[in-house]
């Protein structure tokens, strides 16, 4: 048996291998092996089909969110127009499964690619324009992308939608909230291990770079706008690739949740959960997920709680308000995310007696 | 033919809106380089005041609309204070962020004192001010409009030109840490814009409110049509603003009479991009030479 690594008590550091490696101990991998196992075995054996479904939408977010993450927290462009490519993917997994009857595991990597693409068209801008710049052309890409949904009646059925039906694997069906437990967070574990892969490697390095200062970046010799581009294909596909899993998941789909709002959350996702770690993002889909149902249920227990019910007033536009405060709150006072104050609690038990 | 000369008064006059509306945002890019993702809020809170001011407590339309612009002038500061501040020197992505952030605070609030409704204001403006040009009529609250639009854009013209308070909110927007060391007191600069801003966007809010009907998703995504307007003119341009808002307004109305209403509310976005291709700091934007 091999030797355990714990923590140092220092930075000795000797390789550049080290410096990159995904788990400083074996404690980690350890816990991560078993939460995994929690994921997969323990938590579908115990759960009610509520908490699943709460899961599931979680898992689906996630995928988007982390993706969203590589273009903003990793490359430094911001885009306003992810929730658009998200429901560019789940339309795309709709026509190619009732129109064209490809299988699910074909129609969902092809509505990744095919929303990559979409994704790099509205990128193009970022060839001559710097971060403000692009983000505008995303918040049009948004606008332009729902209107197409909406008024496209021939292949996207309009306002009313496409139902989607019969998602199967191999000839077993899902169709319970279980079934697509598995999915959706084996598709998570492979997507967020690629994406903590990929940010290692020159690719990952290149973004990083391009977002710390382009300019010196370019004077290394990395063509930003090749990398760009691929930072938006990229984060698109992930985000189209979530997308789809949401189409098969919610059987019918209409363009009326892929708006501008669902773009700002994913935003607040990343930013709560944490600008630039893979981990935050997924924080971060958790934090807002949680909060949304939260804040659903008082709003519910409001609306029918005897005093407030007698006034009439409206509540449910302070979920609005309580998102907005979160995010403002987090980038005031903690603006590297949850992923940091994770960081800081398991350090401080770490050193402790002695941590600050 | 009426039916064109129809569109295009409608058009120039939805175009006017649009630049005032713009004023605003432009003061604040200008001052900090900052896109407000707030804006339409701010539009919003303005013409709410107002409106709390003239019917709920019947004050008379002069010293309410005073009083809205001092509170609007007072929401800038407490904005700037509260939120802005504490990320001098921060990433603009943050900053930005933020200001995503207090739009969806300021339009939950919004919607929650006063519903997703379109409210009213009395009439108040006189009769007189109807102006008879030829065929059409002009009603009065377009050449107030225009007056006031005239008014504004020759004041910060002269102000950003000529008053040192905004050659310090050009320097600042510049280079914040240059315009810091060569004296200029960067955050009273930035408070006095947001309460600059806010006391434009507030008195844009009123004449959208007179004009089309106060609510708060209509005033809130007008927030976000500014940003066609402003791409167009140059994001730092205020004659930019006015000469894009007037493009864009005439757009609109000649996309929904001759072509598809639907295509209406979308035509400004497609401008968008194709400009961000093709010119992309706009008709009188100022050419940042650095380009990577």
């Amino acid at each position: 048996m091999r030797k355990l690594h714990f923590h140092l008590c220092g930075n000795f550091k000797e390789s550049y291998e080290e410096e990159l490696a995904i788990f400083e101990t074996d404690f980690g991998r350890f816990w991560l092996m078993a939460g995994v196992f929690i994921l997969l075995v323990i938590v579908p054996l115990t759960s009610s089909s509520y908490t699943l479904y709460l899961l599931n939408t979680i898992g689906i977010y996630a995928i988007a969110a982390i993706g969203l993450n590589l273009l903003i927290g990793y490359t430094g462009q911001i885009s306003m127009g992810h929730a658009a490519f998200f429901g560019v993917g789940a339309y795309t997994a709709a026509v190619l499964t009732t129109r064209l009857g490809l299988p699910l595991l074909v129609a969902l990597p092809l509505s990744g690619v095919f929303t990559a693409i979409v994704g790099m068209i509205f990128g193009i801008p970022s060839l001559r324009l710097k971060h403000l710049y692009l983000t505008i052309a995303t918040l049009a890409g948004q606008f332009i992308i729902e209107y197409i949904l909406v008024q496209w009646d021939g292949v996207t059925g309009g306002a009313e939608g496409i139902a989607v039906s019969n998602a199967s694997i191999f000839g077993i069906k899902l169709d319970s909230d279980l079934s697509f437990y598995f999915l959706i967070f084996i598709s998570l574990i492979v997507m967020a291990w690629v994406m903590v892969n990929l940010i290692r490697t020159r690719f990952g390095r290149a973004f990083v770079a391009i977002r710390d200062n382009d300019r010196a970046a370019e004077g290394m010799g990395i063509p930003i706008f090749k990398y760009k581009l691929l930072a938006f294909g990229i984060s698109s596909f992930y985000a189209g690739f979530a997308g789809a899993l949401f189409a098969f998941y919610m059987m019918t789909i209409t363009p009326e949740p892929f708006n501008m709002w669902l773009s700002i959350e994913f935003i607040a996702m990343i930013i709560i959960g944490g600008l630039g770690s893979v981990s935050g993002a997924i924080f971060g889909t958790v934090f807002i997920v949680m909060l949304g149902e939260v804040l659903s249920m008082a709003t519910e227990f409001l609306m029918n709680y005897g005093p407030v019910a007698d006034i009439g007033v409206n509540v449910a536009p302070l979920r609005e308000f309580v998102f907005g405060l979160s995010i403002v709150l987090f980038i005031i006072f903690e603006p590297k995310g949850l992923a940091e104050v994770w960081r800081i609690t398991r350090s401080s038990f770490r050193l402790w007696p002695f941590s600050y | 033919m009426s039916f064109f000369l129809s569109l295009l008064v409608n058009g120039l006059s939805l175009g006017f809106l649009y630049a005032l509306s713009a004023l605003g945002f432009v003061m604040i890019y200008k001052s900090s380089s900052v896109l407000n993702f707030a804006h339409g809020e701010l539009l919003a809170f303005g013409a709410f005041l107002f409106l709390v001011l003239t019917t709920w407590a019947d004050l008379p339309i002069g010293v309410a609309f005073i009083l809205t612009l001092a509170g609007s002038f007072l929401l800038g500061f407490v904005i700037e204070r509260l939120f802005l501040r504490p990320l001098i020197g921060e990433d603009l992505i943050q900053v930005i962020m933020l200001t995503v952030g207090l739009a969806a605070m300021f339009k939950g609030l919004l919607l929650f004192v006063f519903g997703g409704d379109i409210h009213q204001y009395p009439d108040f403006l006189p009769e007189a001010m109807n102006l008879q040009l030829g065929l059409i009529q002009i009603p009065s609250v377009y050449v107030a409009t225009f007056i006031i639009g005239i008014l504004f854009l020759l004041m910060f013209g002269f102000f950003f030109k000529y008053s040192s308070q905004g050659i310090f909110m050009r320097s600042v927007a510049d280079n914040q840490p240059a315009a810091m060391s060569l004296g200029v007191h960067v955050r009273r600069v930035f408070a006095l814009s947001w309460a600059i801003a806010a006391l434009v966007c507030a008195m844009s809010g009123i004449v959208l409110g007179v004009i089309n009907g106060i609510n708060v998703h209509e005033l809130s995504a007008i927030g976000l049509k500014v940003f066609p307007v402003v791409i167009l003119g140059g994001l730092d341009s205020i004659g930019g603003a006015i000469l894009g808002g007037v493009i864009i307004g005439l757009l609109e109305t000649f996309t929904g009479g001759y072509l598809s209403t639907s295509l209406r509310e979308i035509i400004p976005y497609m401008v968008l991009v194709v400009i961000l291709m093709v010119k992309p700091y706009g008709l009188f934007g100022l050419k940042e030479i650095e380009r990577v």
